[in-house]
């Protein structure tokens, strides 16, 4: 099967058996953030596991992961997120700069934001380490303006509701169990895990996205920090 | 025939899954109606008795209700598990808003390795379960309960019935997993009609033993129907009142292997535990008022009873959880099935579901007391087979005060009747004495001018001077004789009249203004083309960023 390098530029097409799937969501400047971190937050809910401990024999054992509900300022709206700090402010920050770029000029209000999960495999020198993603999440975002506050009130509960079936989609496909990375051996967990968190394990993902300037191309604006970190080259 | 082909082994611990699987699934949808938010903790270190690898609480009375109606059955085909959600108003009618399905059916799924796969997968489903759990319409009624309605939890094991969801009902799936011995299902069938509140489309139900009761009386009494309360006060529970688990804590220890899948070792190890179950104190934002039943339900308790239960015959259930409203003037009293008279034996049909009235989120402005409320009572006179289950000690030693407040507003009186006196603020002995709320209320009806007599005008004013000059700068009202909770000046600073003038008239948002929104979008145009230019020129160095990334 084709695999992509991960290195590659953001938006790129996904590799052939990589599930991709797309959300679009319109909402208002100042619910980007929730909103994006409701959907981000709720794929990782599925996507990650506790801590493993691995033990003699090539057993490992689990750790737990805690959950936490979490009350939309804008929307109205409250998700399940994992609770995890750390997690938590990956996320805003990648939101941030998303909703920063999306606020800047040069943008029309409608950009994406992705979220890949990848593994990596290991090649031998000289060659660099491939990423191979295996699921990415698509969150198309427009944001409108708003003239008064009724309409701001209206919007605040159809994002809400629009919210909920985006949920909804993302626990379908979960459902689906379709192709997951098969469980590690200790030597390969860095591979398929992110195990730099200390209290639960996602799998290996990386956020990037794009806004669309108001011609209508798009221009990748993807922090080259963002790449960097998250391939730890 | 089929099952020859499961190991005996794979058998026992794909039973004991599906078992806990369950009990979360009621946990999980439970806590999820409470009104709180959750908060659980992640823990990198595994405790063994997390099952699933998810930090769920177990509320002991959810779990014993849970265990009561599947009385040691599994769901099967034809055999679901079904938690039911309702609300129900303070004036007692009621109505089903959700039913959440667990399921069973026939497809087979032989491959797939029970001790793993099967395993994750419904941890994946529970975490599936927390996510829908927040999206449906009942999520947010939950959120607001406590004044005007609560929200009651229902379980019972059998045929699902979805009659009482109203027309037109939706279904969301929430997740299927495969199992050698069939494909477990969860879904939840819930209302989309609400606009009961004011067609009143239900049926209030008459009262069970004739007796009319004021909504508003505080004065305990047994509750006849098994509807339970979503929002629990458990945490002074401790494990003499419910076994957690049956006979002893299971525990839950998972170790998987890495070699080749299929040699996954699992091991679940049975542990006699002495610690008490988890507790949900720590991790549910109880309301400080804790819970319990108000008595605002007390009525509502006996003049319900649940048309068709489904299952079984006269399901009339016993209190499980409750405390009688407890006030200065009476005693600590629990109710128990045979106290009050007329209530029969729990039938030890397993379908039967069990009920007890939900308790309401209170506010401090419900003032009345709240106490622990155990089981305890009804456990003592309980004839549900289940002998295992620990005798509990007396309910009164395990009554915990959590709150204790006088009786308050909107008890015992209608709104318009409560006084200053009652209610329990700073400086009540300055108000007026039994005057009718709306005649005293300077909101209502400001002051003229300010009075220099009260000994609070100095310390609601930030000069702190006794004098009344400060009050004549003010332009509207200044809250003189009305003394507002939390006033004090040393926490607060500001006044509440300062504060009031001032969110009265907040500065225009810039962004709603019309001028700069058109100004800045106009500048956007205009720089449009300069920014081209700029990205053109640097083609050269996008490439060679691009290149970098290879």
């Amino acid at each position: 099967p084709l695999s992509t390098r991960c290195c590659g530029p953001p938006g790129a097409a996904p590799a052939m058996n990589c599930r991709a799937e797309v959300l679009e969501v319109s909402v208002e400047g100042r619910q980007v953030e929730e909103a994006m971190l409701a959907v981000l937050h709720t794929v990782l809910l599925h996507r990650s596991t506790g801590k493993f401990h691995y033990k003699k024999e090539g057993t490992y054992s689990i750790g737990t992961v805690g959950t936490q509900d979490v009350d939309c300022d804008f929307i109205d709206f409250a998700y399940v997120r994992v609770s995890s700090e750390e997690l938590d402010r990956a996320l805003r920050k990648a939101v941030g700069e998303f909703k920063d770029a999306l606020r800047g000029s040069g943008s029309d209000g409608m950009g994406q934001i992705s979220l890949e999960f990848y593994q990596k495999k290991k090649s031998r020198w000289p060659f660099s380490d491939e990423c191979i993603p295996w699921e990415l999440w698509t969150i198309k975002v427009n944001v409108v303006n708003l003239a008064n506050e009724q309409e701001r009130q209206i919007c605040r509960e159809k994002v809400g509701e629009k919210l909920c079936e985006k949920i909804i989609n993302i626990v379908e496909v979960m459902n689906r169990h379709e192709y997951l990375p098969k469980m590690p051996t200790q030597s390969e967990v860095d591979n398929v895990f992110d195990t730099s968190l200390k209290d639960v394990q996602p799998y290996l993902y990386k956020i990037s996205y794009q806004i669309t300037d108001s011609l209508g191309t798009s221009v990748t604006t993807t922090m080259r920090r963002l790449i960097k970190d998250t391939l730890a080259l | 025939a089929m099952d020859t082909d499961l190991s005996s082994q794979d058998r026992k611990d794909l039973d004991k899954f599906i078992k806990f699987f369950a009990l979360k699934t009621v946990q999980v949808i439970v806590q999820a109606r409470l009104g709180e938010k959750i908060c659980t903790r992640s823990s990198s270190s595994p405790t063994g008795s997390d099952w699933f690898n998810l930090a769920i609480k177990d509320i002991p009375e959810v779990t014993h209700e849970a265990k009561k109606a599947l009385a040691g059955q599994l769901p099967a085909v034809g055999r679901s598990m079904c938690v039911e959600i309702s609300l129900k108003t303070s004036e007692g009618d009621s109505m089903e808003l959700e039913i959440w399905c667990l399921e069973m059916n026939e497809k087979c799924d032989k491959e797939i390795k029970v001790s793993y796969t099967v395993y994750n997968r419904l941890s994946l489903l529970l975490k599936s379960l927390l996510a829908i759990t927040r999206v449906t319409p009942a999520y947010r009624l939950s959120r607001k309960q406590g004044h005007e309605y609560v929200i009651l939890y229902r379980i019972y094991f059998g045929e699902v019935q979805l009659s009482g969801l109203g027309e037109g009902f939706q279904t969301v799936r929430v997740g299927t997993v495969g199992t050698p011995v069939g494909t477990i299902t969860l879904s939840c069938a819930y209302r989309i009609n609400l606009a009961f509140m004011s067609t009143r489309q239900f049926e209030r139900t008459p009262p069970i033993m004739g007796i009319i009761i004021d909504h508003f009386v505080d004065r305990p009494y047994p509750s006849s129907s098994p509807m339970h309360p979503c929002n629990y006060r458990a945490g002074e529970d401790n494990g003499a009142v419910y076994p957690s688990v049956e006979d002893s804590q299971e525990v839950c220890t998972t170790s998987f292997s890495t070699s080749p899948p299929s040699q996954c070792v699992f091991t679940v190890t049975k542990a006699h535990f002495q610690t008490p179950p988890p507790v949900v104190t720590d991790t549910l934002k109880v309301p400080v008022m804790g819970l319990a039943f108000s008595h605002q339900l007390s009525s509502s308790r006996l003049s319900y009873q649940p048309a068709a239960l489904g299952v079984g015959s006269a399901d009339m259930g016993y209190p499980v959880l409750f405390a009688g409203g407890l006030n200065a003037a009476h005693p600590h009293q629990l109710i128990g099935p045979g106290k009050e008279g007329g209530v029969p034996p729990i039938p030890s049909q397993p379908a039967h579901g069990t009920q007890a009235d939900q308790e309401r989120m209170c506010t401090p402005l419900d003032g009345v007391h709240y106490s622990a409320a155990t089981p305890s009572s009804s456990e003592d006179t309980e004839t549900v087979s289940n002998s295992s289950e620990g005798k509990c000690g007396s309910p009164h030693d395990l009554l915990e005060t959590i709150f204790v407040r006088k009786v308050g507003a909107f008890v015992n009186k209608p709104i318009n009747q409560v006084t200053m006196a009652n209610l329990d603020i700073p400086f009540a002995m300055f108000a007026p004495k039994n005057v009718e709320l709306e005649d005293n209320d300077p909101m209502v009806n400001p002051p003229d001018s300010p009075e220099t007599e009260s000994p609070l005008q100095g310390s609601l004013h930030s000069e702190g001077s006794s004098g009344s000059s400060t009050g004549n700068t003010h332009d509207d009202f200044v809250m003189i004789d009305f003394k507002p909770a939390f006033s004090k000046d040393d926490i607060l600073p500001m006044d509440l009249g300062t504060f009031y003038r001032e969110f009265q008239n907040p500065p225009q948002l810039s962004s709603l203004s019309i001028d700069i929104g058109a100004q800045s979008m106009a500048e956007d145009l205009d720089s449009l083309p300069e920014k081209l230019a700029v990205h053109e020129k640097n083609v050269k160095e996008f490439d060679a960023f691009v290149e970098t990334l290879q």
